[in-house]
């Protein structure tokens, strides 16, 4: 069966059927994430005094990837420009830059996730000395990236310093062996934190040069609580991975879509230009709004 | 004629790609202003919180509006994005609504 105005405008809507589609489609998307930004604003007025996270994730990194994205977009913009003037080799080479720019956005954003998956936060039964600067501060709460074992361990949290007994299978034979108890490990404190301003960073390492960086023993016994910055550490990252995983996951679909049209879809050029134009548009619209979502989701995630 | 359309199409296009440029050098701007901001750490939470909204609304529409051509869409498009605007708003509204009648003994942070 032919699909019926896939080049050409419908008389009565005056566009072809997949721009109708399209727009139908962002609109039930901006429903989607409307609903997780509401859940958002909520959480965030919903929580005690002091306790919404602020400055944990790195301001130059989210900037360089807004600033990629953007990129992409452009190309895309670009690339159907392009297309509509019949210069089949600028689209391609336009297109192949957003290409690079999601998988280079992908990238940055899982090392971005990997970072956080080994960064953590101790709470304290007893505040302890730590030497901040030149200063020593008392101090209940760290922040910081754990040393154990020679190892720079992810997604550990309180009941990790338990160890774990071993899991034998219904014959008996050990599945899972025996996790000793963590009696104590090292904590590298970030030396600078990301809501410092320029000023501050050059200053603080000016005063940190050529002195190796001081890891702290902690001992399990006086861990009040041990988290990575994982969902469960508080609803702030919660709300952050669910709503950046997402985004990338449109991140990716999008991709795929436009890598499609790009590589095997593009013999279509050949055989019904007005419809390839059109579905690279159609493509295109979609990555506009990804890009429009992550304008409100970085200042909102990382700045505010 | 048709070929006189063609070339036309054609001079729009050209036109339309300077444009893009220029709002791919504003979003840009956009971006750093807003970082830019955030470093002179404000007295107010809540102008910090504006301030950083009206630039991504500003970026935002930028996008909608040359990136994704809503400048010069067919009404049917319009309607569709009416209907959005609407439950968005609804939907933004109730959420704030949460302020103006809160259950007892709610304290808002």
């Amino acid at each position: 069966m032919e699909i019926p105005y896939t080049s050409q405008a419908r008389p009565d809507t005056g566009i072809y059927n997949a721009k109708v589609g399209i727009w139908l489609f962002l609109a039930s998307e901006v429903m989607l994430f409307g609903a997780l930004f509401s859940a958002y604003i909520l959480l965030r007025v919903g929580a005690p005094d002091g306790t919404w996270v602020h400055g944990l994730l790195n301001i130059p990194i989210g900037t360089f990837n807004t600033a990629v994205l953007i990129t992409s977009s452009v190309t895309v913009v670009l690339s159907w420009a392009a297309l509509k003037m019949g210069n089949f080799g600028r689209y391609k080479i336009y297109q192949s830059v957003t290409i690079l720019c999601a998988l280079g956005f992908l990238g940055i954003k899982s090392f971005e996730y990997k970072e956080k998956f080994s960064h953590y936060e101790v709470w304290l039964k007893k505040p302890i000395t730590v030497k901040h600067g030149e200063h020593e501060v008392q101090v209940d709460r760290l922040l910081g990236h754990i040393e154990y074992q020679g190892k720079h361990p992810a997604f550990w949290n309180t009941k990790t310093l338990a160890g774990a007994t071993e899991i034998k299978d219904a014959s008996g034979k050990v599945i899972k062996a025996a996790v000793p108890p963590v009696e104590a490990f090292k904590l590298e404190p970030d030396p600078f934190h990301y809501t410092m301003t320029a000023k501050e960073i050059a200053h603080a390492k000016k005063a940190a040069a050529g002195k190796p960086h001081e890891a702290i023993e902690i001992k399990a016994a006086d861990v009040k609580r041990l988290s990575a910055f994982v969902p469960s550490h508080s609803t702030y990252f919660a709300i952050y991975f669910t709503l950046t995983a997402l985004h990338a996951l449109h991140v990716f679909g999008g991709a795929l879509v436009i890598f499609y049209i790009w590589g095997p879809g593009a013999k279509m050029w050949k055989t019904d230009p007005e419809q390839y134009i059109n579905r690279v548009e159609v493509s295109g619209l979609f990555w506009h709004f990804v890009d429009l979502v992550w304008i409100f989701l970085f200042p909102v995630l990382y700045l505010l | 004629m048709s070929d006189h359309t063609q070339h036309d199409s054609h001079h729009d296009i050209a036109k339309h790609v300077k444009v893009y440029i220029l709002v791919f050098v504003a979003l840009l701007v956009g971006t750093v202003v807003t970082v830019g901001l955030n470093y002179l750490h404000f007295e107010s939470m809540r102008l910090t919180i504006a301030i950083a909204l009206f630039v991504a609304i500003i970026k935002a529409t930028l996008v909608a509006c040359y990136f994704m051509h809503l400048i010069s869409e067919k009404k049917m498009i319009y309607v569709i994005l009416a209907f959005t605007v609407f439950f968005f708003a609804g939907l933004m509204g109730l959420t704030l609504w949460t302020y103006a009648d809160p259950p007892a003994l709610t304290t808002f942070h």
